[in-house]
């Protein structure tokens, strides 16, 4: 009976599996296929159902009429990175304070400001556009790296608001007091008591951060032209009349590899018990 | 000494302290005792600067204290829940403070493992609090609180959600551990009567707020100043009889209005307080058993008597059958005469 639940358990974990790795297997696959194996019907296995070419990562560096994207994706890290980073650091020093004090402004309480920041999230982008466009414009930021820093810093804050208020909450005031006893100071206790503490809502947060950010290419596109120029939007650009399915392929994977690196180095910080034992 | 002067605290107009003003020594554990409610931990918190009071002035041997942030005032504090770093280990748990007031790492270790040992967690030192039970979570509180050798340590019911076992065991470490720590304030708050009564060296009696009575426990037990104080001290509960003064006599208004013995009283109302032990089996007055509760070797019997509820202790282990009737005698000799007020108008009794 046992050794049926394994058998199933393990199926059922294969199959899970395959079904999420295939799009990976088949766009890897499909990068090194040209135009002709692409339309000659399903085929796997290169050298014997097809011959393997270069042709569709060559187009990444401009090679095979292709666009090169080697700047777009060092410009997309430094963005997201850097924007990620700085919407971290405020964002939760900001959900720290909207856990631990009491605002009220007139009928506004701690949790209406929360939706506040929340709410940046709910409209559709294209509301922001606009103003995006005319505020960078007017600060003289169009098209350059920390406009749109800016600009994903303002957007991916809520984020790290929202995921890090729930953390700070889970948390007793009491380990808050306890620690002003044993001499910390405010700050001291937030990095040295707190901030240990929420560290698998700091792994959430950044990687929410850094998927929101990396992905992006609504605001890539809207806000820059020809100078900073982002991966999606030249990803985009490596599109023509017909359809280059080899040198997409190979952007996919280049686009996905970064979170799918770090998605491993992060996973243990998430399985971590966290707060257990704080109070009991 | 630490000196609390006309410490008063409201939230939202609701007092929760009232003017308190004490003295606590050095040397000496003060007890404070009152039910949930009465202002202790509130009390404490004002004391570690976690509560800030509307008024009044906290000095520790003529440094004053009111304007001190936590974080610089010298106190320890061990709380109901244990309080423990969950991302440290049980050794960094202890030696945390010490590292923190600028002790070095390796010195902050060899003290901390030194005052592990002492609370019985020396072979802990490397596990993280959430794999301690409950007793060791707050023994590791406890040395975290211990450790820093702060002139002032102030314990907020720190046993209450032990195990009956383990307080005892842990009550009776923390005493000699205190007594080891020459020049400490120490501040134990506490609902329980017999535990206050044991532990302190002083004890101080709350109630809404209120510092009703301060003094040696014995004292305070022996001559309640009020009848709140005697509610409070008393456990089980002292019996509250009404009584009235009229035509020179005094009369039990719920048990028969006879005239009984006592001393002369202006003609007025009156409550005499008699104590559970001072009721006994064996007389005249018709009781009924309402519930019968065995605590160790003692049994305490609640009764009713007419109108009246009566609580009986008796130093065994009796099983009286629940609406079983006997004849009770009170000793009234012993009882304390409070007056309208809740004054207590007799003198100190002769009390074993």
């Amino acid at each position: 009976m046992r050794t049926l639940y394994l058998a199933l358990k393990y199926l059922a974990v294969t199959l899970w599996s395959a079904f999420v790795i295939f799009p990976f297997l088949w766009m890897l696959s499909t990068s090194f296929k040209t135009q002709n194996a692409v339309t000659g019907g399903a085929t796997w296995l290169p050298w014997v159902q097809y011959e393997p070419s270069l042709a569709g990562w060559k187009a990444l560096f401009g090679g095979a009429g292709g666009v090169n994207i080697v700047k777009p994706y060092v410009n997309s890290l430094v963005v997201t990175g850097s924007a990620s980073v700085i919407a971290l650091v405020l964002g939760t020093l900001a959900a720290y304070g909207l856990s631990r004090f009491t605002f009220r402004a007139g009928p506004i309480r701690n949790g209406d400001i929360t939706f506040f920041f929340i709410s940046q999230r709910i409209m559709p982008p294209i509301v922001l556009a606009i103003p995006f466009f005319l505020m960078l414009r007017w600060l003289g930021l169009l098209d350059s790296l920390p406009g749109l820093i800016l600009v994903y810093v303002a957007a991916l804050m809520p984020i790290a608001v929202w995921v890090m208020v729930d953390f700070f909450n889970t948390i007793p005031r009491a380990l808050d007091e306890m620690a002003w006893m044993d001499g910390c100071t405010p700050v001291t206790t937030f990095c040295r008591v707190i901030l240990p503490n929420v560290l698998p809502g700091l792994v959430v947060a950044g990687m929410f951060c850094l998927i929101f950010g990396w992905n992006d290419f609504f605001f890539a596109f809207t806000l820059t032209f020809t100078q900073a120029q982002l991966l999606p939007v030249s990803i985009v650009a490596l599109n023509s009349s017909v359809t280059p399915w080899w040198s997409l392929s190979a952007a996919a994977i280049v686009s996905v590899a970064p979170l799918a690196v770090l998605a491993f180095v992060v996973e243990r910080f998430l399985s971590r018990g966290g707060l257990a034992g704080a109070v009991r | 000494m630490l000196r609390l002067q006309e410490i008063a605290l409201a939230e939202a107009k609701v007092p929760h302290l009232a003017g308190i003003t004490l003295d606590f020594r050095p040397v000496q554990m003060t007890t404070l005792l009152g039910r949930t409610g009465a202002g202790k931990t509130t009390l404490l918190r004002v004391i570690a600067g976690m509560a800030m009071p509307d008024k009044g002035r906290i000095t520790l041997d003529g440094t004053d204290w009111s304007r001190l942030p936590p974080w610089k005032r010298p106190v320890a504090m061990v709380t109901q829940q244990s309080i423990n770093y969950p991302h440290l280990s049980v050794l960094d748990n202890v030696a945390f403070p010490l590292t923190r007031a600028g002790v070095s790492r390796e010195a902050a270790r060899a003290q901390a493992e030194a005052m592990l040992v002492r609370v019985g967690l020396g072979a802990m030192t490397g596990r993280h609090p959430v794999a301690l039970s409950g007793g060791q979570q707050q023994r590791v509180a406890i040395a975290r609180a211990l450790v820093k050798r702060a002139p002032v340590l102030l314990m907020d019911e720190p046993f209450v959600n032990l195990d009956y076992k383990l307080r005892e065991g842990l009550r009776e470490e923390l005493a000699e551990l205190l007594r080891k720590e020459a020049g400490t304030v120490a501040i134990y708050a506490s609902t329980d009567p017999r535990e206050a009564l044991q532990m302190g060296d002083a004890i101080v009696l709350m109630a809404e707020g209120r510092a009703l009575q301060s003094g040696r426990p014995r004292q305070v037990f022996a001559a309640p100043a009020t009848l709140a104080v005697a509610a409070v001290v008393n456990d089980p509960p002292i019996n509250l009889l009404p009584a009235e003064v009229s035509g020179g006599q005094l009369r039990l208004v719920s048990l028969g209005n006879e005239p009984i013995p006592g001393p002369d009283l202006p003609a007025g109302r009156y409550t005499l307080g008699l104590r559970a032990e001072d009721v006994r089996t064996g007389g005249d007055l018709p009781a009924r058993v309402v519930l019968t509760e065995v605590s160790g070797s003692e049994t305490v019997t609640h009764l009713e008597a007419g109108s009246q509820s009566l609580v009986m202790l008796e130093r065994a282990v009796k099983t009286h059958n629940l609406g079983s009737r006997f004849g009770l005698h009170l000793d009234l000799s012993r009882a304390l005469i409070f007056d309208a007020q809740g004054l207590r108008l007799t003198p100190e009794p002769a009390h074993g």
